[in-house]
């Protein structure tokens, strides 16, 4: 009678699980890297991230804004941990408005650590208009609204190719492969030595796109590696507390076994 | 020792352990709940200001914000600076050279936060009986140092901690 | 209430109690005659208070530094996750604890739908417990809404629009839910007014749940009514708390893997893309734990049938106690219920997974297909199931079968025990 019951459990557990895998599989097969973030001792690459934010700085954020990040987020714990003097310097060669001052004028100013990241666009219709109708999205958390995360972001970056012969495609508007779609209005944005890697690393495209997306998956996560940390923290605790209240469980109960 | 009590000492420790174990996790489960309402990142980023002071002439004062309080700076000429040198200290409630209020050799700034130290009042500038500041919700005086000098406030008003980065720019925090 | 008079050992004790009995009340609870075959599945009403606890906590820390506006909310969510300390922590605790507790509440109430603890005489500790449900589906609700996602506005656009289906008052209604004409700001700042006060709704009907409980008491694996105190139980500490302490941590294990190593699984991703009122997303889909409902809405084409059969599938949960006939509680005893249990808890999941699929094709019949079973269960197979099944006999104690493994049929007809008890 239990052990049916226990089968029946087992059984509905197993039809669970394979649903699950099949949901998460109808992402088309995107490309799949072995991030060093992935897993639960998943951590980040400070330099892998140093080079994202220039691929970030160098190429994207000319369209795409990460308004939800500060400067001073690239020097914190758990990211690409520039120096504060760099931190400094990279804000610094951005202005932002700031006032009204005493005059009543707005006025601009070199950015400070504090600051947001600037936006290329001053608001979202500027931005859709300048872009031939498409909004190029915020990349704050770019990575988590995506099923696929991180693949996902690499396998856009690494999937233009030539349209099939039988495609429909507008002027404007690109073939990518692993694009929810195929359509996409953003031209392929990586280039093989499109720009140069101030570390020296060659700057292949699929070097740029692993990056970026690494920086990219940081911003979305700024807190990952300090989560996963205390994440095995609480697990083992948790494990050796239960092993004690176990052995405490059955001592308490043996009085009742002991009674019969 | 009999078996029974044996047995009894075994059952206690691994009880007392689990209690111990238990309230160890309840203290870390508390502390980030507490924590979370001290000053977050954003906040402690405005922790420093840096102010440009180009713009203010001998006599005169403005006014800044800073961790959301006002701190006046006041650029004295050469005789409210003897004025502020002279006062005998016996005179003071809070006895405090004028010295030790300035920084060396940039004793025309008087950089201060501008609460009133008894109950937290923005004071007025250039009111008062002593050349300063007069602080209107129950009467304090403060003189050309920010001293108080008659009136409930227990104290100076208090000087942050700040560092002239060049000639035109003072960083305060 | 009690059934001998607690007299508390301190002076200042005995002073307090005089005037407030809570010593008295903790000394009931603490020696509360509870049947000693409890299995694992009787642990979850502890862990479900720890969820509610859990859910209130962090609740309202994250209400410190949230700012319920249409403009500010996205923004604010983000600040908690990247500049509150602990903010991510406590963020993800409070999503992640939602799905938790649903969780709990499907195991606890499969758990009552299986040993009959919905039967006589605990009717109305189970007409509260799906009131404690359906304010735990309100809460849900409105909580995924306050990050101002597109899952947030749309699943709200929609669910709100459901109500435009009642006849003549329909559209008066919504927009009085809106509070504007499509749900924008207004609507939000009510929802989260409503999102903080149904959580200590549910606090007092929890209370209500378990003093109905300590009435009868609670019932056991094998359904037999037992008399307490007796030699069938033990006092509630420290058998049953350090048990149910041990079946929490093990739910906490699960809870920490999800919070610390896959806090997002169980959203979706366009939920971290900000409202958009002029885009609408591929797929709306409400979370997990609301998805068989939203399969049973779908499958009738027509929009106030949909919403009826739909409030119709909670319906018949409520009135459960008058539809099943038997007499019998335990499903231990019944086999031919057994069967159909299970049958009825692969249909629940599947109602769950077609929910999350498109309405159409394969899909579209087969949510059809599993909605009808799910009425035929409660409406047809249950209340025949009473006159046809042949039960098993029944144990005369629970002693007897714990002492022996087994045991020896004390009637030849099953439900003649179960009458005398009466």
């Amino acid at each position: 009678m239990k052990k049916n019951n226990l089968i029946n459990l087992s059984v509905i557990i197993l039809i669970i699980t394979l649903f699950c895998g099949r949901a998460y599989s109808a992402s088309k097969d995107i490309l799949k890297i072995d991030w060093s973030f992935a897993g639960i001792t998943g951590k980040f690459e400070r330099d892998s991230l140093q080079r994202g934010y220039q691929v970030y700085k160098e190429v994207c954020a000319s369209c795409h804004s990460m308004q939800y990040l500060s400067y001073r987020n690239l020097g914190q714990k758990g990211g690409p941990e520039f120096t504060l003097e760099e931190v400094k310097a990279i804000a610094a060669s951005y202005e932002v408005e700031d006032g009204p001052n005493s005059d009543g004028d707005m006025f601009t100013r070199p950015a400070r650590p504090s600051d947001h990241f600037v936006k290329p666009y001053p608001n979202v219709n500027a931005a859709i208009a300048s872009n031939g109708g498409a909004y190029p999205p915020d990349m704050s958390v770019l990575v988590k609204a995506r099923p696929g995360g991180a693949n996902y972001i690499y396998s856009v970056l690494m999937g233009y190719e030539e349209k099939p012969a039988d495609f429909d495609l507008d002027v404007g508007v690109y073939y990518n492969k692993y694009m929810d779609g195929n359509k996409i209005k953003m031209p392929s944005p990586l280039s093989d030595d499109l720009i140069e890697y101030t570390d020296g690393t060659n700057a292949t495209q699929a070097q740029m796109a692993k990056d970026v997306t690494a920086f990219l998956t940081w911003a979305a996560e700024p807190h990952l590696e300090a989560r996963h940390r205390t994440g095995t923290k609480v697990i083992i605790y948790l494990i050796i507390l239960a092993t004690l209240v176990y052995f405490s469980m059955k001592k308490i109960w043996s009085r009742v076994d002991a009674e019969k | 020792m009999s078996k029974q009590e044996n047995k009894q000492n075994r059952r206690d420790f691994l009880f007392t352990a689990s209690y111990t174990v238990g309230a160890v996790g309840i203290g870390a489960t508390i502390w980030p709940l507490i924590h979370q309402m001290n000053p977050d990142e954003s906040v402690k980023a405005l922790a420093t200001t840096e102010v440009d002071i180009s713009q203010v002439e001998p006599g005169k004062s403005i006014t800044v914000l800073w961790r959301g309080k006002p701190i006046f700076i006041k650029r004295r000429t050469p005789q409210e600076i003897q004025e502020a040198k002279s006062v005998e200290l016996k005179d003071l409630p809070d006895p405090q050279k004028d010295e030790e209020r300035v920084k060396e050799g940039k004793n025309e700034w008087l950089v201060m936060v501008g609460v009133c130290t008894h109950l937290g009042c923005v004071p007025l500038k250039d009111k008062g009986d002593f050349n300063g500041w007069f602080c209107p919700c129950h009467g304090s005086h403060y003189d050309i140092s920010g001293r108080v000098r008659k009136g409930p406030a227990p104290k100076n008003m208090e000087i942050p901690k700040y560092e002239f980065v060049d000639n035109n720019t003072i960083k305060i925090g | 209430m009690s059934e001998h008079e607690y007299v508390p050992s301190s002076k200042a004790g005995k002073w307090f109690n005089d005037r407030l009995p809570l010593l008295s009340l903790g000394a009931h609870l603490s020696d509360y005659p509870t049947p000693k075959n409890l299995n694992y599945w009787w642990t979850f009403g502890g862990i479900l208070t720890f969820c509610l606890i859990t859910q209130i906590v962090t609740g309202i820390v994250l209400a410190m530094h949230y700012v319920a506006h249409a403009d500010l909310a996205f923004e604010s969510v983000e600040k908690i996750m990247r500049d509150v300390n602990y903010g991510w922590l406590i963020r993800y605790i409070h999503s992640n604890g939602a799905s938790m507790f649903f969780l709990a509440v499907y195991i606890h109430i499969f758990r009552s739908l299986f040993f009959g603890s919905f039967k006589s005489p605990r009717e109305l500790i189970w007409i509260i417990g799906m009131l404690i449900y359906i304010l735990m589906m309100a809460a849900a609700f409105m909580g995924y809404v306050l990050p101002w996602g597109q899952m947030s506005f749309w699943g709200a656009t929609v669910i709100t629009n459901l109500f435009s289906a009642i006849p003549l008052v329909g559209e008066s209604v919504v927009t009085w839910l809106w509070g504007g004409y499509s749900v924008d700001n207004p609507t939000l700042t009510r929802f989260f007014s409503l999102h903080y006060l149904i959580p200590f709704l549910i606090l007092g009907l929890v209370v209500l749940h378990i003093w109905a409980l300590h009435i009868p008491g609670n019932n056991n694996p094998v359904g037999i009514d037992i008399k307490k105190p007796s030699k069938d139980t033990v006092p509630f500490h420290p058998y049953i708390t350090v048990k149910d302490i041990f079946a929490l941590l093990m739910f906490m294990i699960i809870f920490a893997g999800f919070v610390f190593f896959s806090p997002n699984v169980l959203g979706h991703a366009d939920n971290y893309i900000p409202a958009n009122p002029l885009v609408t997303p591929a797929h709306i889909v409400p979370e997990w734990y609301l998805l068989p409902f939203y399969a049973i809405l779908r499958s009738v084409p027509d929009k106030l049938g949909g919403v009826i059969l739909m409030f119709g599938a909670l319906f018949v949960l409520i009135i459960l106690p008058w539809l099943d006939t038997s007499k019998v509680r335990s499903a231990v005893f019944r086999p031919m219920y057994r069967q159909f249990f299970w049958i009825f808890v692969v249909d629940v999941l599947a109602l769950g997974y077609l929910g999350a699929m498109p309405a159409e094709g394969i899909y579209l019949f087969l949510a059809r297909i599993t909605t009808i079973y799910y009425f035929l269960h409660f409406i047809v197979i249950l209340p025949a199931l009473g006159f046809f099944e042949k039960t098993d006999p029944l144990p005369a104690s629970i002693s007897e079968l714990v002492l022996t493994g087994g045991f020896s049929a004390v009637s030849a007809r099953s439900d003649k025990i179960i009458n005398e008890k009466k």
